[in-house]
């Protein structure tokens, strides 16, 4: 960032230092949809850890679910004497509890799947950078390979080779993401690396691993986030994907999509809101990571600051 | 110009013959499909006699070497399901999925370019900005659900289209369409819309970035200058202009309109290859999967060519500037 000051908003108590991490939530808060969008989602995530605590009903013990609930529209009594806001779905489960626990699954998977692609994007990509030559080469290759196919046909083939289940889909989500973190890191660690900072740290003969993750990482680190959170955004809703086509997350482990897909055979009898509450679940959580993730592009890109 | 061809036709076949092996060996080593396909009461020897019709008990280099050797006469391997050849399974569905693609580009340019344009040359009306918005959210809402929405709104509550299916003539393949009655219209009209939203979205962003940066030009301000009429700047000199990009994009976007019709099929009961691929990885149905894929990469690579080819006609720097990018 340049030295040029950005506007020190009012409320700020007293005349604090300038730092960069207060200009940059300065600027950040500029934007009142991103804030909103920032609320909504720490919203969300309290909602999906707090679900155990927060729910009219534990949706997965077989001994609270009571098929004679089944089906029920919105605002109906439950046997159990709670209401079920938003209606239940065809195993008895109230819907309202049900996307309260299967928030916690998809965030679960979108984060941890995004955790490691960034990782090993990163790696990846800044040893392309920092090695050149044929290393980089052949890295860039696969890369362009990988982001010349849609991430929904290469998430279908990984999930025919690996089947269903947890675990499976976070591999076949790392091994969809980790290239386009890997071209962002390249782009600006290639940049990082011509900078007199770096010549700097190698004339002081230090190692190679030293000046790659202290020296040129922190630098890159700008882009890395906007692409972060985009990816999220984009892995929900990946893995909603597939678990809606029925080739995800398997039925135990009940994600937002799942939900919706279960839903779905019984909304053409009219029975809309199986599927339509989790997909606006969905929707808010994808929508709000996204308006966030769109201020921090403004943000933290240099070439855009005022 | 024809070294340039054929260093790209050469990097497509290498890209190619890299997704034969990844995918067959992919599909191949994971799991055994006998075990789907016998049922439970049949003996060791029936199963066994299962495996040796299938060639499921040689080893897997000679499966593979097998396999290649049947690529280069055009033989991608047997349906396990269907126990037809499943290229012929693929091209049987295909004109459904291309039928859907093209209908959802024509979407995407005739909504997409008017909108885009109108936002483009009034960047602050409202309605400039709501079709911004809009062209956000079709960019974060996942097509599935849109589709549902879709099914939800206009076949359960309002009544208007057919949810699933291909209307009439759909039963029937090779060249006929239902995009010659109206039944088939309406049947189609969804579907293409749900799987066109992305696209639109993206023709909105292209066309205004294009009319904002071409409105600017100097030959807009001699024609505006020359006392042209507004329609005539717009209509001849800005559109022709913001076109390029925009269809060298949809061009190559049309790969992933048929990848993406993998989703919109499934959810609206649209028979064609996408929604057979669906099927096949669920019943395990590894030929067909192994096919669907070799297809579909062999079309992106044409089109990329393609693209590219066009795009060394249009711009000699793109073949002169020598290294293979």
């Amino acid at each position: 960032m340049s030295s040029k000051a950005a506007p020190v908003p009012a409320a700020a108590p007293a005349a604090q230092e300038e730092t960069p991490f207060r200009r940059f939530v300065a600027q950040f808060a500029e934007d009142r949809i991103a804030v909103a969008g920032l609320l909504v989602f720490t919203l969300i995530v309290l909602a999906a850890l707090l679900a155990p605590w927060i729910t009219p009903q534990n949706p997965y013990s077989l001994a609270k679910l009571d098929l004679m609930d089944s089906r029920l529209p919105p605002g109906s009594k439950a046997g159990d004497g709670f209401t079920m806001m938003l209606g239940s779905d065809g195993f008895g489960r109230d819907i309202f509890s049900a996307i309260f626990y299967g928030l916690r699954i998809s965030l679960a998977v979108g984060a941890i799947s995004c955790l490691i692609a960034a990782t090993v994007g990163m790696t990846v990509g800044l040893i392309a950078a920092y090695a050149g030559g044929r290393v980089e080469n052949l890295i860039m290759r696969l890369v362009d390979l990988q982001l010349s196919l849609p991430a929904i046909l290469l998430a279908l083939i990984l999930v025919s080779m690996f089947g269903k289940g947890v675990d499976k889909i976070i591999i076949a989500l790392v091994l969809v993401q980790w290239a386009y973190y890997a071209r962002t890191v390249r782009g600006s660690a290639l940049v990082e690396r011509g900078k007199d900072y770096v010549e700097a740290a190698r004339c002081l003969g230090l190692s190679h691993a030293r000046i790659v993750f202290r020296h040129i990482l922190p630098n890159c680190l700008a882009p890395i986030i906007v692409v972060a959170t985009v990816q999220t955004a984009h892995s929900i809703s990946l893995e909603a994907t597939l678990s809606f086509l029925g080739v995800g997350l398997a039925q135990t482990e009940p994600s937002l999509g799942v939900l919706i897909s279960n839903g779905f055979q019984y909304m053409l009898s009219g029975k809309y809101w199986i599927s339509f509450f989790p997909g606006l679940a969905l929707l808010v959580t994808i929508v709000s990571i996204n308006l966030v993730g769109d201020r921090l592009r403004d943000v933290l890109n240099p070439r855009l600051e005022k | 110009m024809l070294a340039f061809i054929l260093r790209r036709a050469g990097q497509g076949l290498l890209v190619i013959l890299a997704m034969v092996v990844i995918v067959f060996f992919g599909v191949n080593v994971v799991g055994d499909p006998v075990w789907i396909l016998v049922s439970p009461d049949m003996t060791q020897d029936q199963i066994a006699e299962v495996s040796r019709s299938l060639g499921l008990d040689r080893p897997i280099w000679e499966q593979f070497f097998h396999f290649v050797g049947g690529i280069l006469q055009g033989d991608l391997g047997r349906s396990f399901v269907h126990g037809t050849p499943a290229i012929r399974l693929i091209l049987d569905r295909m004109p459904a999925t291309i039928e859907l693609a093209l209908v959802a580009l024509f979407l995407a340019v005739i909504l997409g370019i008017p909108l885009g344009l109108f936002a483009g040359l009034k960047p602050d009306h409202p309605l400039s900005r709501g079709v911004m918005a809009v062209s956000i959210l079709g960019f974060s809402l996942p097509t599935f659900w849109v589709g549902l929405m879709l099914i939800m709104v206009f076949a359960v509550m309002l009544g208007w289209l057919p949810a699933t299916g291909r209307g009439d003539l759909g039963s029937f393949f090779g060249i006929t369409t239902s995009l010659v009655t109206l039944d088939g219209w309406s049947h189609i009209l969804m579907p293409a819309f749900n799987l066109a939203l992305l696209k639109i979205s993206l023709v909105i962003r292209l066309a205004r970035a294009g009319t904002r940066e071409v409105s600017l030009q100097d030959y807009i301000k001699f024609a505006r200058a020359k006392g042209l009429s507004r329609s005539r700047i717009i209509g001849v000199h800005v559109l022709k202009n913001i076109l390029i990009p925009i269809v060298t994009v949809l061009g190559l976007e049309f790969g992933s309109l048929v990848a993406f019709s993998v989703v919109t099929e499934t959810i609206f009961a649209w028979p064609g290859m996408g929604k057979l691929l669906l099927e096949a990885i669920q019943r395990l149905d590894r030929p067909v999967i192994v096919a669907y894929v070799i297809i579909v990469v062999v079309l992106f690579v044409v089109i990329n060519l393609i693209v590219d080819i066009l795009y060394s006609l249009l711009d000699p720097r793109v073949r002169l500037s020598g290294a293979p990018a």
